[in-house]
């Protein structure tokens, strides 16, 4: 079990440049990284024996808007390494209609968490080999959790038609 | 019914044919399995012994559609979940009678959301609407009764909701579906 600084000790060993930020929060390594080398550094994290995250528990994106931060989102990663039982947050910015690298080919449960944040942030993830809305229907032009849609949505005060969903999500 | 051991032998009983049919409809009112949300182990509860929802002759909730006759909306309806709400509603044959139960159900409830159905009254026609977060299985038998009463004034000609001949030629005509023969 390594603790948080050691994790950043060894990160920033070898992706000293690329590394916007990394710090200690509450015992838990917080890791900042730009999205070019972000791939390079979750391939690290997968196979360096002293680290070995092998396991991808979510990821998220948190909505920069209110604080007009130029790169409007941060995509977060959590993992932990099951084998050596540390766990250590991952993040990258990232502006609106920009791309990310999926990171579906070094962790397979990336697939699902990574619909989600396109479904709900329009984050788009390349390389992720099936990129459609998770939550809500196809064809739904809005992306919910950004911070500039309204909790209860444009067609609120409309009557809803359940044949605006045309696709059947479950096939009968 | 009770009082039939005190007639002569080779009586008969007169009634009218309306009666008898909503004598026996009222009292087998069958619900079709379907929960949504907090509000299915409210009606689950129901069902079992304590409640005992038998004692209204609605204790066989049946896996099919096609074999009820009540629907129990039991929970949040989504705006996804809706068309999937609406097609189990067609498929279940005439007459049939709907409850939307709980606040959700009724008119959205606390979820003042984009993602959920502001009443399912929307997306499919509702007998009875039964408030509470969730309701107790009390109210669920007295949402129930409601049901069994109104099945009691039903009349056999004139339903509302019966589809006549007139009304296929119209919604096929709506749909530019051609009608064989």
């Amino acid at each position: 079990m390594a603790k948080a600084k050691d994790i950043i000790k060894l990160i920033q060993k070898k992706f000293k440049k690329d590394i916007i930020s990394a710090e200690e929060f509450r015992g838990e390594a917080v890791v900042k990284v730009k999205k070019e080398k972000l791939l390079n550094l979750c391939e690290f994290l997968y196979k360096e024996k002293k680290l070995l995250f092998n396991l991808l528990v979510d990821v998220t994106a948190v909505d920069f808007l209110p604080y007009d931060r130029k790169p409007r989102f941060d995509v977060v990663y959590i993992l932990t390494s099951i084998d050596n039982e540390h766990r250590m947050i991952l993040k990258t910015e990232v502006d609106e209609g920009e791309k990310v690298p999926s990171v579906y080919h070094i962790w397979k449960s990336a697939n699902f968490p990574e619909r989600e944040v396109y479904d709900m942030f329009g984050i788009e993830f390349e390389g992720h080999p099936d990129l459609r809305r998770l939550l809500m229907w196809p064809g739904y032009e809005y992306h919910p959790l950004r911070k500039d849609f309204p909790t209860k949505g444009y067609d609120f005060e409309q009557t809803w038609d359940p044949e605006t969903i045309k696709e059947n999500v479950i096939k009968f | 019914m009770g009082i039939e051991y005190l007639l002569p032998e080779g009586s008969i009983v007169t009634t009218t044919l309306e009666k008898i049919v909503n004598w026996g409809r009222r009292n087998s009112v069958w619900p079709c399995t379907f929960g949504l949300a907090c509000c299915a182990i409210e009606m689950m509860a129901t069902s079992l012994a304590h409640y005992d929802i038998a004692r209204f002759g609605s204790e066989v909730f049946r896996p099919s559609p096609r074999q009820s006759d009540l629907m129990i909306v039991a929970g949040t309806l989504t705006k996804k979940m809706s068309p999937m709400v609406k097609r189990i509603y067609e498929q279940i044959a005439d007459p049939k009678w709907v409850i939307a139960m709980g606040a959700c159900a009724s008119c959205g409830g606390i979820f003042q959301s984009y993602a959920v159905v502001q009443g399912v009254d929307q997306v499919i026609p509702v007998d009875v609407y039964l408030p509470g977060c969730p309701p107790r299985p009390e109210g669920l038998l007295a949402a129930i009764m409601k049901i069994q009463e109104k099945i009691g004034k039903e009349r056999i000609h004139g339903r509302p909701d019966i589809i006549t001949e007139e009304d296929i030629k119209k919604y096929c005509k709506e749909r530019n579906i051609k009608i064989a023969g």
